[in-house]
């Protein structure tokens, strides 16, 4: 389910993102009566055919994996949190509908007829991603429910969709992916300037790309910032795990780093930052932090790997914003792209890195809230399937993930040297 | 009709559109993977160009389904998920090639040419998905899932293992290969002789599936006497339905009748469902578990067809776009 899900959440924040870059490139082609622009959009929406199919695809493994992987998990929640699956099942159909519009329209429909059926896309896939992301949340701060004798007796599915974590976490979800999608494609550009490419699509890719991820980047960490704080209240014992704090302590130090050792009760070779912890979760110096210690041995998420997702996300999310920064003075400056081979070169790099920023936040979340499925109701151990043949099944899903990869990636590169050759006559009056 | 009828109404009606649309892009594949002739190519491209804009939207019916079933009869999808696990996971895969073969062939057909392993993959995978798929409903409508006290008792092969289980899985695939062909031979219409080519194949699935379906029958009453008291009973109106639709189905392909051919060939899919459907009335898994004694407390069913009705408002309208623009008699030749 992990590898499922860490495979599909790439293709879904593209899914987020890269609608919401089409229609603004189109849109901006429209307004201006500017060819290029539009020409941009087309191609990003042959690449993203691809993806999407992909991402589909992948989504319906998941489906049907919180069934097959995990039927004690389904049986007792699916009626509680089913509800934003379905949503999500909607935003899905018309994600589908109108891409398949959107993809096959551009020589059936009108301009204006056709930037319009790129809307309902990017704005099913950000509903789509809240939807799910609703459910997750409820696995982290589980409500709209009563128990008998470990029994459901009532089930309200609208406040468990609307549950604790639901604002502070499909927030940060949500602009996380146009973080991962921004980046992706500044780096791609990036890529084509290094080797010399500088023309108007590659500075505008650039351009759009930087613009989606400036902005989402400093939301991401306004968002972040406020999840921390939820999870403190909400979730201690996986705030002490990200933070690797073992005893409770009144005006705790941040760990930068460092790793955490259950033997010896501390954070080995950590830069400590004194009360930075205490501030961060509470605004006081002296606030008080519940450490790890104070939790039973069996209730404790692993903090070795809670601690490093953490500092690997907010580490490579303060990377991406310092990066954005430069990029954006850089160009305000000097009214044009830059092209220190430097500066293109971070750029190459900060797409991958959003993507591990990415996996490593929702590490933090996941492996946090270890060793529960649901949190404080019920154990991950209690809801997997009793099927046999795991392993295979496993091994097989993984391999064909890794073929669907590799070949993706292929074809991407040859669409791209398509289109490159393709464009050397300038590309036509599409408008 | 209480909440949960309504809900398992519902659930059937989707899964009635995922056979009838998406089984027509599985059908899409099998013509691709057995396209012969002088004209193979142009069998390839009318597939892709007919499958392309729609098939992801087809597609969702399913997700739709399975969100719907594990939102409103949760133990029910969970008790399913066990007991046909290895059938439903090897669909799954079967899927998972399907859509992506399909999509690194559609967008990059310069790139992979018609004979790279991924169109092997599209082919193979329309089959063994319905295959499998047809296996898992024989057991559920066989009875063969036993549940006791919320716990999967039967074994991971009962069921689908079976004689009957086989032949409904092949019947699965010819209809999956009949509707595709018989779509295929009405949007083929500006070219008479890749119509003529979809003409025969239609016929040929048509006939398959005839046949299919009445081993299957003749399967039911020898050995399954549970389909074959369902069938009879509940289901005995539409079993007769469907006896009778067959052979107007096959005149409309032989007599090139578009619109017959549309309607009769579609109802023959959801003729078979709904008998199967309406004959295990009021049960969901037969013999254990019953549509009212699994489903969701009624505030979730409640909060579900709300937000179904809702989706669907929004839904049909985008759908009937897509398929105007796309499906449209006689499109733009794209
Ligand atoms: C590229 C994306 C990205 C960036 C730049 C950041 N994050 Fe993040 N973070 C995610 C991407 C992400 C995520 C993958 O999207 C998660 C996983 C679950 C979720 O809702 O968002 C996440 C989860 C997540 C959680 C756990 C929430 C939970 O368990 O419910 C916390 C506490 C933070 N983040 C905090 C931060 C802070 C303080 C950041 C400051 C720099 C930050 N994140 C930057
Ligand atoms: C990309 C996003 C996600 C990733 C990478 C991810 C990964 C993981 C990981 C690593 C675990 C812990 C595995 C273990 O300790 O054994 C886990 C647990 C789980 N996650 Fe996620 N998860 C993601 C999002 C979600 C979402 C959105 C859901 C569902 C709504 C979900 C459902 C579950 C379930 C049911 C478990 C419990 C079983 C388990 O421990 O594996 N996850 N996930
Ligand atoms: C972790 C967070 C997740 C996010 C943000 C997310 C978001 C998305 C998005 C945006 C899409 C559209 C496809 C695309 O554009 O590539 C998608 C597809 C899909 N997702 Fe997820 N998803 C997540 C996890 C899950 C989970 C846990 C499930 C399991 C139920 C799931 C099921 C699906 C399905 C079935 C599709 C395919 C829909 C189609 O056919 O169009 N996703 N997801």
């Amino acid at each position: 389910m992990g590898t499922s899900l860490g495979f599909h959440i790439v293709f879904a924040v593209l899914g987020v993102g890269v609608p919401l870059l089409m229609a603004t490139a189109e849109g901006i082609g429209l307004w201006r009566r500017d060819g290029t622009w539009i020409a941009l959009a087309r191609r990003w929406s042959s690449a993203f055919g691809i993806l999407f199919a992909i991402g589909a695809v992948s989504g319906t493994v998941l489906s049907f994996e919180l069934g097959l992987l995990w039927p004690g998990f389904m049986a007792f929640s699916g009626s509680i949190i089913g509800l934003p699956f379905s949503a999500e099942g909607f935003a899905f159909f018309l994600e589908a509908i109108f891409l398949g519009l959107y993809l096959y329209g551009w020589d059936r429909l009108g301009p204006i007829q056709h930037w319009l059926t790129g809307l309902p896309v990017a704005l099913s896939g950000a509903a789509s991603a809240v939807f799910v992301v609703m459910a997750n949340a409820w696995m982290n701060s589980p409500s709209g429910f009563t128990l008998t004798n470990g029994r459901l007796a009532s089930v309200d599915p609208v406040s468990a969709a609307f549950n604790a974590a639901t604002p502070t976490e499909t927030t940060h979800m949500l602009v996380s992916a146009y973080v991962v999608t921004g980046f992706v494609v500044a780096s791609v550009y990036a890529a084509g300037m290094l080797r010399g490419r500088f023309d108007v699509h590659h500075r505008r890719g650039l351009l759009l790309g930087m613009a989606m991820a400036g902005i989402a980047v400093v939301l991401a960490g306004i968002t972040g910032d406020t999840s921390a704080r939820f999870i403190y209240g909400a979730q201690p014992a996986k705030f002490a795990a990200m933070e690797g704090l073992y005893a409770t302590t009144r005006g705790a130090p941040i760990h930068l780093g460092g790793i955490p050792s259950d033997s010896e009760h501390r954070v080995l070779y950590a830069i400590e930052i004194p009360y930075g912890l205490s501030i961060l979760a509470a605004l006081d110096p002296n606030a008080e932090v519940r450490g790890l210690d104070s939790f039973p041995g069996d209730q404790r998420p692993n903090p070795i790997v809670v601690h490093l997702s953490f500092d690997t996300m907010v580490g490579l999310g303060l990377g991406l914003g310092t990066l954005a920064l430069i990029f954006w003075a850089a160009v305000l400056r000097s009214r044009r792209l830059p092209k220190n081979r430097l500066l293109l070169w971070c750029l190459v790099a900060a797409g991958p890195a959003a993507v591990v920023t990415m996996e490593a936040g929702w590490f933090v979340t996941e492996f946090g809230r270890q060793p529960w499925v649901v949190y404080g109701i019920i154990r991950t151990v209690v809801a997997a399937t009793p099927a046999p043949g795991l392993g295979i099944v496993f091994i097989v899903f993984t391999a064909i993930y890794v073929a669907l990869a590799v070949t993706l990636s292929r074809l991407l590169l040859l669409l791209a040297r398509r289109n490159r050759e393709r464009a050397k006559p300038p590309p036509g009056t599409e408008a | 009709m209480s909440a949960a009828d309504a809900a398992a109404t519902l659930l059937w009606l989707s899964l009635t559109a995922y056979a009838v649309l998406a089984g027509a892009d599985f059908g899409g594949g099998v013509w691709d993977i057995f396209a012969s002739g002088p004209r193979k190519q142009a069998q390839r491209r009318a597939v892709a160009r007919a499958m392309g804009p729609v098939w992801e939207a087809n597609h969702v019916w399913l997700i739709f389904m399975i969100t719907g079933l594990f939102t409103t009869f949760p133990v029910a999808f969970s008790s399913l998920a066990i007991a046909l696990f290895i059938p439903v996971t090897i669909s799954l895969m079967g899927i998972v090639l399907r859509g992506a073969a399909f999509a690194f062939r559609a967008h990059g057909r310069e790139a992979v040419g018609p004979t790279s392993p991924w169109g092997i993959v599209f082919g193979g995978s329309s089959i063994v998905t319905p295959f499998f798929l047809g296996t898992a409903a024989a057991a559920v409508a066989t009875g063969a899932i036993r549940i006791t006290d919320g716990k999967v008792v039967s074994g991971f092969g009962d069921g689908w293992t079976t004689a009957f289980a086989v032949v409904i899985g092949l019947l699965a695939v010819a209809l999956c290969a009949y509707l595709a062909a018989a779509y295929l031979m009405v949007e083929t219409e500006d070219d008479p002789t890749l119509q003529a080519d979809f003409r025969s194949r239609a016929l040929f699935a048509s006939v398959a599936s005839g046949g299919l379906a009445l081993v299957g029958l003749w399967l039911a009453y020898a050995q399954e006497p549970r389909v074959w008291s369902d069938l009879s009973g509940n289901g005995l109106l539409l079993t007769l339905l469907a006896l009778i639709n067959g052979p107007i189905a096959l005149w409309g392909v032989w007599r090139l009748r578009p619109g017959v051919v549309r309607v009769a060939v579609a109802a023959q899919m959801t003729l078979v469902l709904w008998a199967w459907a309406v004959g295990q009335w009021p049960y969901l898994v037969p013999p254990d578990l019953t549509i009212a004694a699994v489903a969701a407390p009624a505030s979730t069913l409640r909060a579900w067809l709300v937000v179904t009705g809702g989706g669907m408002i929004l839904l049909l309208p985008s759908l009937a776009l897509l398929f105007r623009v796309f499906k449209a008699r006689n499109p733009a030749a794209a």
